[in-house]
C-alpha cells in the first residue's frame, strides 16, 4: 500500500526507516521508549562510533548532552545522555550509556558535532565524567579551585549558618 | 521506562559515603587538577583548529609574518556595560583584529539544576523561571509541559490558550529588549528608550494577570495559577493596537538608517553550517535561513492551531538578526490577535485531583479539603519513574527541560537546555577575524541572557 493509503504522514514513514536503518548495524544498541520518545541504550565501546553513524544518518544536530548520577540504583553509576535532533526527518531521539564509577570516561562528541563542546565541559564540571578527545575539557560554570562535582548525589547542598543578633556564636 | 538494561540490585558495592554534609570532610574527593578556563599560550594550528570546532569550514587566516608582540589578549568583562550580564571574554588582538576569542562563563552559576532536585514538582516552576530572567513565562511552560507527559494529563483548551497568549507577549516583550540593548550597544539611544517604553505596556499586562512582571510563577504544572483579569480583552487590544505604530518608528529610526547598516551589515557572520554545527538555535539560526522553528516542527499548546509565518534572513549577521527580531514581534502579535479571539472558555487548570488543589471555597467548609491542599503544598504529587524532554521555542531558541522522576514527588535530575549558553559558544567562530569595533555589536545581537547561560 501507499503511504497516504494507511494513514500515514510520509514523515513518519521516513522516521521510522532512519532510526530502523540506524538500528541495522549495532546488535548491540537497544531501543527503548517513554513517553512516545526514542531512546537507544548504547553500549561505552560503540559510543562514538553509533554517533557517527547517527549523524550519517541525518541526524545532524546535537541538542544537548547531559548526565544523571544514578548512585547504587544502577550497576552503572552515571548515565550520560546525548539528545540528537534531525531537522530534515524532523524528529529527535536521545542516546544513552552506562559509565562506571571507577574511571567516569567516556569518548567525547565534539570531534563530531562541535555544538556538543560546551555541553561535555558541564557534564565534566558537575559530575567529573571525562571526555576522550575533548579539545578543551576544563570547568565551564563552577571556580577553576573548586574542589568536588555539585550535580553528584553525594555532593550535599550544604548550608549558611544564619547567625541571629544576640545568638552566640555557632562556631 | 528507561532502565531496560537490568538494574542488578544484588551486586553489592562498597560504597563510603552517601550524603555529604558542608563543613565536615569529604573523604574522597580529591582536589581538581585541571587546567584553567583562560585563553592558553598555543596557537598551533591544531590549538585553533579545536577552539573553533574542528569540522566547522573556517575563514581563519592566519598571518605568519606578524611577530609575537604584536599580539596582545585584552580581558572584556566581567563587569562591562556592554557585555550584558556577567560575560568574559579574552580576547587575542592583532592591532585592530580579533584573531582569538575565549568566552568564559559562570560568574552567575546558581545552581539551579541542582535546587531544583530539592523542591517538589510543583514547586518548580518558581525555580526555573529565574533561568532566563527576560522569558520567564518560556521557562515555566518547557518545565510544566514536562511534568504533564511524565504525568499523562492534558491541561484543558483555555489553559493551553492563555499559555500561548502569554508566551507570545513574553516573546514581544523579550525582543523589546533585545532591539533596546542592540540599538545602545551601537548608539542608537533612542532606541534604548522606546524599548524599554513599549516593553512596559506588557509587563503591566503580566503583572495585572500574574501579579509579578518578571519571575511570574504563572505557568504551573496542570495549567495556569490563575485566570485571566476581568478586562483582559481590553488591555490586550490595547497593546495590539499600539504595537503596529510602534514598529513602525523603530523602522523609521533603524531599518534604512545608514549609520545603523554600516555598523550592521556583514558584521558577525555566520554561516548555515556553522550555526547547525553549533547546535545554533532561535533567531540567529533563522538569520542564517535555516527555515527551523520548534513551533512548526515540534507543536506544543496547541499553537499549531494558529496562523503565522517563520521570517527568516539570508546572510546570518548582525543586521539580519535584528530584522528577523522586528518581524517575528510582528508574526508574534498575529497569533496574540487570533489567541484573543478564539479563547474557549472552561477551566484554566486540570480537573484533577492529584495535581490541581481543591477550589478555594471547599477548604472553608471541608476538613478534608484543607488537608488535601496542605498535603500537595507541603508534600506533593508522585510521579512514576520515567523520563521525558520536552522543548518550547524560547526567544532565545530551543528551550528544552530533560526531567527524571525516580518515583518520589521530587525530580530525581533536572536539566534545562539554555539556548543562550549554546548560541554563545559560537562567539569564537563569529568573531574570529573581525574589528575589536564589531564585538560589541556581535554580543548584543546573540541576545545572551546570563541567568540562562549560567543558571
Amino acid at each position: 500500500m501507499k503511504p497516504d493509503e494507511i494513514g500515514l504522514e510520509s514523515d513518519e514513514i521516513a522516521l521510522h526507516s532512519v532510526l530502523e536503518d540506524l538500528d541495522g548495524g549495532f546488535d548491540d544498541v537497544t531501543w527503548s521508549e517513554s513517553h512516545g520518545q526514542d531512546i537507544a541504550h548504547v553500549p561505552p565501546e560503540t559510543w562514538k562510533t553509533f554517533a557517527e553513524a547517527a549523524k550519517e544518518a541525518g541526524f545532524e544536530v546535537c541538542s544537548d548532552v547531559t548526565a544523571v548520577d544514578w548512585m547504587r540504583q544502577r550497576p552503572q553509576r552515571f548515565e550520560v545522555v546525548a539528545n540528537l535532533l534531525s531537522m530534515e526527518h524532523r524528529t529527535r531521539f536521545r542516546m544513552t550509556t552506562g559509565v562506571g564509577r571507577e574511571d567516569p570516561t567516556i569518548d567525547s562528541l565534539t570531534p563530531i558535532w562541535p555544538g556538543a563542546g560546551f555541553a561535555e565541559r558541564e557534564v565534566y564540571d558537575m559530575f567529573g565524567i571525562s571526555f576522550n578527545g575533548h579539545p578543551d575539557l576544563t570547568r565551564i560554570l563552577m571556580p577553576d579551585d573548586w574542589e568536588g562535582h555539585p550535580l553528584r548525589k553525594d555532593f550535599g547542598v550544604g548550608s549558611v549558618p544564619v547567625q541571629f543578633k544576640e545568638s552566640h556564636k555557632v562556631d | 521506562m528507561t532502565d531496560e538494561k537490568t538494574i542488578d540490585t544484588t551486586e553489592t558495592e562498597t560504597e563510603t559515603v552517601d550524603v555529604w554534609v558542608a563543613g565536615t570532610e569529604e573523604p574522597h574527593f580529591q582536589p581538581t587538577t585541571e587546567p584553567d578556563q583562560e585563553i592558553g599560550p598555543d596557537e598551533s594550528d591544531e590549538r585553533l583548529a579545536q577552539q573553533f570546532g574542528s569540522v566547522v569550514e573556517d575563514d581563519y587566516v592566519f598571518d605568519d609574518e606578524v611577530e609575537d608582540d604584536e599580539r596582545m589578549i585584552v580581558n572584556m568583562g566581567p563587569q562591562h556595560p556592554s557585555t550584558h550580564g556577567v560575560l568574559r571574554l579574552q580576547i587575542e588582538l592583532e592591532g585592530e583584529i580579533i584573531r582569538r576569542t575565549k568566552p568564559i562563563i559562570g560568574y552567575l552559576h546558581t545552581g539551579m539544576e541542582k535546587t531544583a532536585e530539592q523542591l517538589t514538582f510543583g514547586q518548580g516552576p518558581t525555580n526555573v523561571t529565574r533561568m532566563d530572567y527576560l522569558a520567564p513565562l518560556h521557562c515555566e511552560l518547557a518545565y510544566s509541559l514536562a511534568v504533564e507527559k511524565l504525568l499523562d494529563i492534558e491541561v484543558p483548551e483555555r489553559a493551553s490558550a492563555i499559555r500561548i497568549l502569554m508566551t507570545e507577549l513574553n516573546r514581544i516583550s523579550s525582543h523589546l529588549v533585545a532591539l533596546a540593548t542592540n540599538g545602545m550597544d551601537i548608539g542608537a539611544l533612542s532606541m534604548m528608550l522606546y524599548g524599554f517604553r513599549e516593553r512596559e505596556s506588557i509587563l503591566a499586562f503580566f503583572e495585572k494577570t500574574t501579579g509579578l512582571r518578571m519571575n511570574h510563577n504563572y505557568i504551573r504544572p496542570g495549567g495556569v495559577a490563575a485566570d485571566l483579569p476581568a478586562g483582559w480583552k481590553d488591555d490586550v487590544s490595547a497593546i495590539l493596537a499600539d504595537f503596529p505604530r510602534r514598529l513602525d518608528q523603530y523602522d523609521d529610526l533603524l531599518k534604512e538608517n545608514p549609520i545603523w547598516l554600516s555598523r550592521t551589515r556583514g558584521i558577525g557572520v555566520i554561516s548555515k553550517e556553522e550555526a547547525v554545527a553549533f547546535s545554533i538555535t532561535g533567531p540567529i539560526l533563522r538569520a542564517t535561513g535555516v527555515d527551523w522553528d520548534l513551533r512548526k516542527a515540534f507543536p506544543y499548546s496547541g499553537i499549531e492551531k494558529y496562523e503565522f509565518d517563520v521570517p527568516l534572513g539570508e546572510n546570518g549577521d548582525v543586521y539580519d538578526r535584528y530584522r528577523v527580531r522586528v518581524l517575528e514581534i510582528v508574526e508574534s502579535l498575529r497569533i496574540v490577535e487570533q489567541v484573543m479571539d478564539t479563547m474557549p472558555k472552561g477551566d484554566y487548570r486540570v480537573d484533577d485531583r492529584k495535581v490541581t488543589p481543591p477550589p478555594r471555597a471547599r477548604i472553608d467548609e471541608s476538613m478534608e479539603a484543607l488537608i488535601h491542599h496542605f498535603k500537595l503544598f507541603t508534600e506533593g504529587f508522585k510521579i512514576p519513574a520515567s523520563e521525558t524532554y520536552m522543548a518550547v521555542e524560547s526567544p532565545r531558541g530551543e528551550l528544552g527541560c530533560y526531567l527524571v522522576s525516580d518515583g518520589q514527588a521530587n525530580p530525581y535530575r533536572m536539566h534545562t537546555r539554555a539556548p543562550s549558553f549554546y548560541n554563545l559558544q559560537s562567539l569564537p567562530i563569529t568573531m574570529a577575524d573581525s574589528l575589536m569595533a564589531d564585538t560589541v555589536a556581535t554580543i548584543a545581537s546573540m541576545d545572551p541572557i546570563m541567568g540562562d547561560v549560567d543558571r
